[in-house]
């Protein structure tokens, strides 16, 4: 069973794996020069060193230096230094273009992918999340997978050098190096599991702990308004100190790596050197020449010795590295995953054929059915006719249902049955972005973009003239605090500039008047507006309404008064509609909810 | 910087036998060299394999004794420093619990979190880092520098040269790529801007069809980060190949002079070797070094900030404890002014007012007029810039924090709900109130149906209460407010997700309650209309007060806002 999982898993790698090359397709050049860089400089690194055993053993003692081969030999290692240097620089810069390349790549696709998703997508995913995949998981894919990669590549090179070099010297001491090796991997992979393990306790531990402290210091103010910070402070203290009996043993399995290491590498230098230094004694008695025995060896040496010292130096460095990738590894898959969730997210379906000229605002509403989610029932058969030029009011208490008419009218939701006509023309065989266009919608919750004013003001129009966007801002009232910003109408909205949430709405009224669009969504602020911005908002919506049709959600008597239809909702159906004197001679719910609300 | 040695003492012990065991390994690890030398030298030349041997075994004991020297100082590190990062957060997180509003405001408290939780890893590092690193890659790169000058002093001073060259190396390149790390960060922040609005204006986006728009504006702020990046690459590429070439060319350079001098006599193969070993040690020091400066420098700045927030003290002393006479009215602020800052620019201004015991008082008024201020002054959030208030008879400076905020029961505007359950939630307003007492209080704020239907008092809350609308929210809020059996119920514009008919009753549950004065902010005429007397507020100021009837007729301001309000919401 597990055996299958695991299987599955690889396969899964496997997948991933191929889709992600085919992101590094474009920049094969730089993987074929990572490749040939970090060969030489594996190559150059490991030369080098044997060519100063030999200007060493050129050095025998006092008057027995050979010159012309120290010359020449520490000058062959000065070259060797100089092409790895320069190998290494180059494979750096390939690595480097590639990773930051991909990066900006992976990031193009997946937001081009939030772009296009269905809305759905957006309300039904956490923010923080998909931002999250769209950001941090990318770096961690790029700093895994290829960083990952390339550490992999010349860890493993270099070893497979290292020994091969060494067997050519001496094989009875590459055999001994060769056999101590795997000390240091299992004492890698001892740390690495237990650190992973309490490394993993000690996130989840410090997630509560932050949580608690986001949540609690965050809602300070009730904390102190309910005399409750000791009762604060000692969950903080019990989180913490559970941080502490995880957090010091982590701490500490990690530090391991470092001593550890260097131990192997002790042991292993202890064992060669002495090694190195009997074969040498035994050369010197032997005249040049090895003999072990029945084996004759080629006479090991001082310079040769110092070889193997200075490889042992650096050979366990990679084992630690390859345990490391490995995790960053996993994690590279893991984000890789997350990314390409997004990134195969459903689109919308923009395609149609259909085109409407000269948009007059007819709307029809034929036996529409929707829910959220299967089986539930929400609008189910609804019927509306919407002449051109008529104000459609939407009443009803919070939660009832108004927004999902918005969603359908918008297609941002799409009917389960029935059909939505714009002019007799079936709203879904127009392409779906020519189809948004025909409408102008100002959300309660404004949204502006942290772009200058003028920018926003012209969201809908790409090519408006700052004369066009300052008498749009003139119509929606919003000039007047627009010139009272710092840099006017170039002033960038960030979170320090200071607007109301009047003034945002205000602007987005601005917008859509800029944007001129035959027909209209709108939706009425319930609160936290000043009373006269409030009349700025009612009159500029007074304004672009005229000979539009419109649909708003209302809040103000004055909008029901004079609507041409007034849909009264609950529990996410159309109860009753009509108009205001048609409903209230039913005396049903309407009539109910005007007496108890509206009624002075 | 002195406060947290305080933290330290408790750890003594670890802090000076930890760095001691690890300066221990470092000298034995600089001794090895020098043991292979005398291998090399005296028992290969004289042919003596029982010095050879024994020459290893010193090695491997010596790699022994460091290994074990380094483990407990690793564990003395981890201790230490663990102890001392769970002290800190713990004492700041306490103090954090002692400011008030304006400290609060001051900070943010997203900024608080921040330093509560990252800062102090941040120090809590730089402390292991003191410990592990601090005295073991200076040791070993000034120690390979003075064995070398020990074993030859013309090489030795050659080594010290390129030593210093590659310090020099590492500190340019580093100088170099910080400006460049931070405008990265920049543009970071900037493609999460984008990507941030193009999920919170989703619809937007939408309803104008400008996805290219979108797309062209990311990939400008994409290719602009990529370009930044692309440079810090160029340069931190540099990083490792110079470093390596340079203290390579010191090995060439000690090699081609050590060929002259071993021909002279005055150096041998072993000690050759040991200096080679000696520069590799070096640079291996040196990007140590190089990494502890760039993360005491983080360290420096988290301290700082952490400092910032323990230098903050309550603007609010603790008053003497005065006891609540509840014969006198139930508030009273007499020529009270107010500003945030501390300036002339008085958010209020002039306020007189009384409000007598078992009073239902309204106050309205548009965003900004000074409502929630005025509110926040009673249960003595801020303090009156001049002026004073007084509750049951005490100036509320006199009370000690805790008496006075337990007369108060206030419902704040954005509905705070914690994590944990309903009962737990409802246990802040008092933690010895019953299930009958709760079950009261949730019927008089209309929140009995929907517990009830959710699950009753265990029903989990999350993390601000996501789990229930925003109604719920607030009449969860009013019950945790009547709990307490408040003598002054504040309810500050908490009714504004309720439609009107839940709003007027859980105004009559609380009307019908005995010996209670409410106060009632809002936004909306009608839910202050039946108060015995209202306040509206413009521009910190009163301007008008009395019923709604008086002041419908005589109240500008005040007619204004019931006529734009007569809305259809529910």
């Amino acid at each position: 069973m597990k055996q299958k999982v695991r299987s599955g898993k690889n396969q899964l790698r496997r997948g991933l794996a191929r889709r992600l090359l085919t992101y590094v397709r474009p920049y094969k050049g730089y993987v074929v020069g990572a490749f040939v860089f970090s060969l030489l400089y594996v190559g150059f690194t490991l030369v080098g060193p044997v060519l100063y055993g030999f200007a060493i053993d050129s050095m025998i003692g006092a008057g027995q230096v050979d010159f012309t081969r120290v010359y020449y030999t520490v000058g062959g290692f000065a070259a060797c230094v100089l092409l790895a240097a320069l190998s290494q620089k180059l494979l750096g810069n390939c690595v480097n273009s590639l990773c930051y390349r991909l990066v900006r790549d992976l990031r193009r696709c997946a937001f081009e992918k939030l772009t296009d998703v269905r809305i759905r997508y957006v309300d039904s995913h956490a923010q923080g999340d998909v931002m999250a995949r769209v950001v941090n998981d990318v770096d961690i894919i790029s700093d895994g997978l290829l960083q990952g990669v390339a550490q992999l590549f010349t860890g493993v090179m270099t070893i497979l050098v290292t020994i091969v070099v060494m067997f050519v010297i001496n094989y009875i001491i590459a055999l001994v190096v060769v056999v101590l090796t795997p000390l240091s991997l299992f004492v890698a992979s001892f740390i690495t599991k237990r650190t992973f393990k309490s490394f993993s306790i000690q996130v989840k531990v410090q997630g509560r702990l932050i949580a608690h402290a986001k949540e609690m210091i965050g809602g300070q103010k009730t904390v102190i308004l309910f005399n409750e910070e000791e009762y604060s402070c000692r969950k903080f203290e019990k989180i913490d100190t559970e941080l502490y009996d995880i957090g010091w043993r982590a701490q500490y399995y990690s530090a391991l790596t470092n001593p550890s290491t260097r131990f192997v590498n002790a042991v292993i230098t202890a064992f060669v050197g002495v090694l190195g230094a009997v074969f040498c004694t035994m050369s010197l008695q032997s005249g040049g020449v090895l003999e072990l025995g029945a084996l004759t060896l080629s006479g090991f040496t001082v310079g040769m010795l110092s070889v193997f010292l200075s490889y042992t130096n650096q050979y366990t460095k990679p084992f630690n590295e390859i345990t490391n990738v490995v995790t960053q590894l996993q994690n590279a898959f893991a984000s890789a995953a997350r990314v390409f969730e997004v990134i195969d997210e459903e689109g919308e379906n923009k395609a149609g054929e259909n085109r409407i000229a000269h948009v007059r605002g007819d709307i029809c509403i034929r036996d529409a059915c929707f829910s959220y989610e299967e089986g539930q029932r929400l609008i189910e058969h609804f019927n509306l006719d919407v002449p051109a030029g008529s104000k459609v009011a939407i009443v009803g208490p919070t939660g009832c249902g108004k927004t999902t008419l918005i969603n359908l009218l918008m297609r941002f939701y799409a009917l389960r049955s029935g059909t939505i006509t714009v002019d007799g023309v079936d709203a879904r065989t127009v392409p779906l972005d020519e189809y948004r266009k025909m409408f102008g919608m100002v959300l309660q919750e404004s949204f502006l973009a942290g772009e200058t004013v003028a920018w926003n003001i012209a969201y809908g129009k790409e090519d408006a003239t700052r004369a066009e966007i300052e008498a749009a801002a003139k119509a929606a009232y919003c000039d007047f605090f627009i010139r009272n910003l710092p840099q006017g109408y170039d002033t960038v909205l960030t979170s320090n500039v200071n607007l109301s949430q009047g003034e945002r709405q205000l602007l987005c009224i601005a917008r859509v008047m800029l944007a001129d669009p035959p027909m209209l969504i709108l939706d009425e602020a319930t609160s936290n507006i000043d009373t006269m911005t409030e009349m700025r908002i009612q009159k500029a919506f007074r304004k672009i309404m005229q000979g539009r049709t419109s649909f708003i959600v209302a809040h103000r008597l004055s909008t029901i008064l004079d609507a041409d239809v007034i849909l009264v909702m609950n529990h996410g159906s159309v109860v009753e509609q009509g108009t205001h004197a048609q409903l209230m001679e039913r005396k049903g719910f309407y009539y109910d909810l005007y007496n108890s609300q509206f009624a002075k | 910087m002195r406060r947290y040695f305080a933290y330290l003492k408790k750890y003594r012990g670890q802090c000076i036998l930890g760095p001691l065991s690890k300066w221990i390994e470092a000298a034995l690890e600089l001794l090895v060299p020098l043991v292979m030398a005398r291998i090399i030298d005296v028992g290969v030349k004289n042919q003596d394999y029982s010095y050879i041997l024994w020459g290893g075994a010193v090695m491997l004991a010596m790699g022994a004794v460091g290994f074990g020297c380094a483990v407990f100082c690793q564990r003395s590190a981890s201790i230490v420093s663990q102890g001392f990062g769970t002290d800190v957060r713990n004492a700041l997180f306490r103090h954090i619990n002692t400011l008030s509003y304006r400290e609060l405001d001051r900070f943010g408290s997203a900024s608080l979190v921040t330093r509560a939780v990252n800062d102090v890893n941040q120090m809590q590092t730089a402390v292991a880092m003191i410990i592990r690193l601090v005295v073991r890659a200076p040791f070993i790169a000034v120690g390979s520098v003075v064995l070398c000058l020990v074993i030859d002093v013309q090489i030795g001073l050659l080594v010290a040269g390129f030593s210093v060259l590659v310090g020099l190396v590492l500190w340019l390149i580093m100088h170099k790529t910080v400006k460049y790390y931070a405008r990265n960060q920049r543009k970071l922040d900037r493609l999460t801007q984008i990507t941030n609005e193009n999920l919170e204006g989703a619809r937007v986006v939408r309803a104008f069809s400008t996805r290219e728009k979108e797309r062209e504006r990311f990939d400008a702020a994409a290719v602009d980060m990529l370009d930044n990046s692309l440079k810090i690459g160029k340069i931190s590429a540099f990083l490792n190949p110079l470093t390596y070439a340079i203290v390579n060319f010191g090995v060439a350079l000690i090699l081609l002079w050590s060929s002259f001098k071993v021909n002279a006599g005055t150096l041998t193969d072993g000690e050759i070797v040991a200096l080679i070993n000696y520069m590799t040690q070096i640079l291996n020091a040196m990007i140590v070094i190089s990494n502890l400066v760039s993360l005491f420098t983080k360290g420096y700045a988290s301290m700082n900030r952490v400092s910032e927030v323990f230098d903050a003290q309550s603007s609010l002393p603790e008053g003497k404890g005065a006891c609540a006479d509840f014969t006198a009215p139930a508030v009273q602020l007499s020529g009270v002014n107010f500003s945030y800052a501390g300036t002339e620019q008085y958010s209020l201004q002039g306020i007189d007012l009384t409000i007598p015991r078992g009073a239902t008082v309204g106050i309205i008024g548009g965003t900004g007029s000074g409502k929630s201020t005025l509110v926040n002054l009673l249960p003595r959030l801020y303090d009156v810039s001049t002026g004073s208030v007084r509750v049951f008879g005490n100036d509320v400076r006199d009370y000690s924090l805790q008496d006075l905020r337990f007369l108060f029961g206030v419902v704040p505007q954005n509905a705070s709900l914690f994590s944990g359950t309903v009962r737990s939630n409802l246990f802040w307003g008092n933690d010895k109130a019953t299930d009958e007492e709760f079950e009261e209080a949730l019927k008089v704020a209309c929140a009995d149906g929907f517990v009830a239907e959710k699950g009753g008092l265990d029903q989990p809350v999350a993390e601000s209460g996501k789990n229930f609308s925003g109604g719920q929210r607030q009449r969860l809020t009013i019950a945790r407010a009547l709990v307490g059996k408040p003598a002054i119920l504040i309810l500050d514009d908490s009714c504004s997700a309720l439609d009107f008919a839940t709003d007027a009753k859980v105004r009559a549950g609380i009307a019908a309650l005995e010996n209670v004065t409410t106060i009632i902010v809002s936004q909306r005429a009608s839910s202050i209309r039946g108060a015995d007397e209202i306040f509206v507020m413009e521009d910190g100021k009163i301007a008008g007060r009395g019923r709604h009837d008086e002041l419908y007729k005589n109240c500008g301001l005040y007619r204004e806002i019931c006529d734009s309000q007569e809305r259809a919401d529910a």
